[in-house]
């Protein structure tokens, strides 16, 4: 029987891609957001998931507005990145796992999430970056990939209710999924920014150690604001929370305990945190 | 919570991209997909007019580019994540193009981030 190990959420800011391309992780500006890592690694490198769930956005790479999915999972052999408009070194491509691909789409579509196909899809530094900063010496990704895209760009977003509840249908696929892999589930982006307009620069650490403080021990009361309050405390790009909460949900409906957590302002426009996260109530020894 | 007749209380400084902005913008951002493509990128920087036109840009994007006048894209229905790619043609990044929107030196704009660490402190100083 397929086994849950945890979750891992981050920030996944493309200029993260670009320090870890220079190297600047030791930078004094760097060096106390990559610091938030090692812990991350330790702790993948002893549960060794196999498998990989990641909720994330899509920024214009496989997505454009002619066609914009609330919700899209992947179900390909091979998920590849592509230049993103910036032209920079591409990140590596994933093994993608189609056969549970379908069994997640078979169930969500079951429990009437009525959810987009992609047999496929190019992923960009929102799934690469959170990989990169966890398996920095990595030659392949360690772990075969089911990509989740939330619509967190084109309004009306889905509102984090329904994130929580994709992702809670998520972790009943998971459970009666008959294989036995180690599955890791992952929240990417956020937490609070702003990159337009002019309220661009907008950061709110006291919602955001709201979010953190609350996602393992009570993630319905992230739930609680319209996406528009949402927007107001997090800003137009800190809505990204929404993968957060999703994650959070395929980790599982009861409570979870936190095992680390990084906060840091600011990562270019971005207060970056990093979190990871069991399922159930750790009983200390 | 809000009835569908209803909108919210507006957020100050704040765009929402929606299916109203989404549909004005159309034409910019299917251009700043284009330059996904290096090729495009490359196009666009021998011939912006001709790009522009290519593209269909609407009389208020197109001088909205001409004048690289970043609120102005997105009061013509530019989405950020997207003009973040024509943004980088310039070769200018998102502490560039928030100094353009705020009024902001670059330097001025990227202290204000530095500045917001100071949230942190105050946050545990609050609590003890």
């Amino acid at each position: 029987m397929a086994e849950i190990v945890g979750a891992y959420f981050t920030s996944h800011v493309p200029a993260i891609g670009n320090a870890i391309h220079k190297g600047l992780q030791q930078d004094p500006y760097w060096k106390p957001f990559f610091d938030g890592y090692p812990p991350v690694q330790q702790w993948l490198a002893k549960t060794k998931p196999d498998v990989a769930v990641v909720f994330y956005n899509d920024h214009g790479l496989n997505f454009f507005l002619d066609k914009m999915p609330t919700f899209a999972v992947g179900a390909a052999p091979q998920y590849d990145n592509a230049d993103e408009g910036w032209g920079l070194p591409l990140f590596k491509s994933f093994e993608g796992h189609p056969a549970l691909s379908w069994h997640i789409i078979n169930n969500l579509v079951e429990d009437e999430f009525d959810i987009t196909t992609c047999q496929k899809m190019l992923v960009d530094h929102a799934l690469s970056i959170p990989f990169e900063l966890v398996y920095p010496d990595a030659d392949a990704w360690p772990m075969k990939l089911v990509p989740i895209a939330i619509n967190t760009v084109q309004h009306p977003l889905p509102s984090a209710k329904r994130c929580l509840a994709l992702g809670r249908a998520v972790n009943k696929a998971l459970r009666n999924w008959a294989g036995d892999e180690r599955i890791v589930v992952m929240g990417t982006g956020g937490l609070s920014h702003q990159l337009d307009g002019e309220r661009a620069g907008f950061i709110n650490a006291a919602y955001d150690t709201f979010c953190m403080d609350n996602l393992s021990v009570d993630p319905d009361a992230l739930t609680r604001d319209s996406v528009h309050e949402m927007v107001r405390k997090s800003g137009t790009q800190g809505i990204e929370v929404l993968n957060w909460i999703a994650a959070r949900g395929a980790l599982g409906e009861g409570p979870a305990t936190e095992l680390h957590r990084n906060y840091h302002i600011p990562i270019s426009n971005t207060a970056a945190a990093t979190m990871v996260m069991e399922p159930g109530v750790l009983v200390p020894a | 919570m809000t009835t569908p007749t209803e909108r919210p209380e507006p957020i100050p400084g704040t765009h929402l991209f929606d299916g109203e902005a989404a549909a004005k913008g159309f034409e910019i951002n299917a251009m700043c997909y284009s330059f996904n493509d290096a090729a495009n990128r490359q196009a666009f920087l021998d011939d912006e007019d001709g790009y522009c036109a290519k593209f269909k840009l609407t009389p208020p994007q197109r001088d909205a580019v001409a004048k690289r006048d970043v609120l102005g894209m997105i009061a013509a229905g530019g989405n950020i994540y997207y003009l973040a790619k024509l943004a980088g043609i310039f070769g200018l990044n998102v502490q560039d193009v928030g100094s353009m929107q705020t009024g902001l030196t670059v330097p001025e704009f990227k202290a204000m981030l530095l500045a917001q660490a100071d949230q942190i402190k105050q946050l545990e100083k609050a609590n003890g």
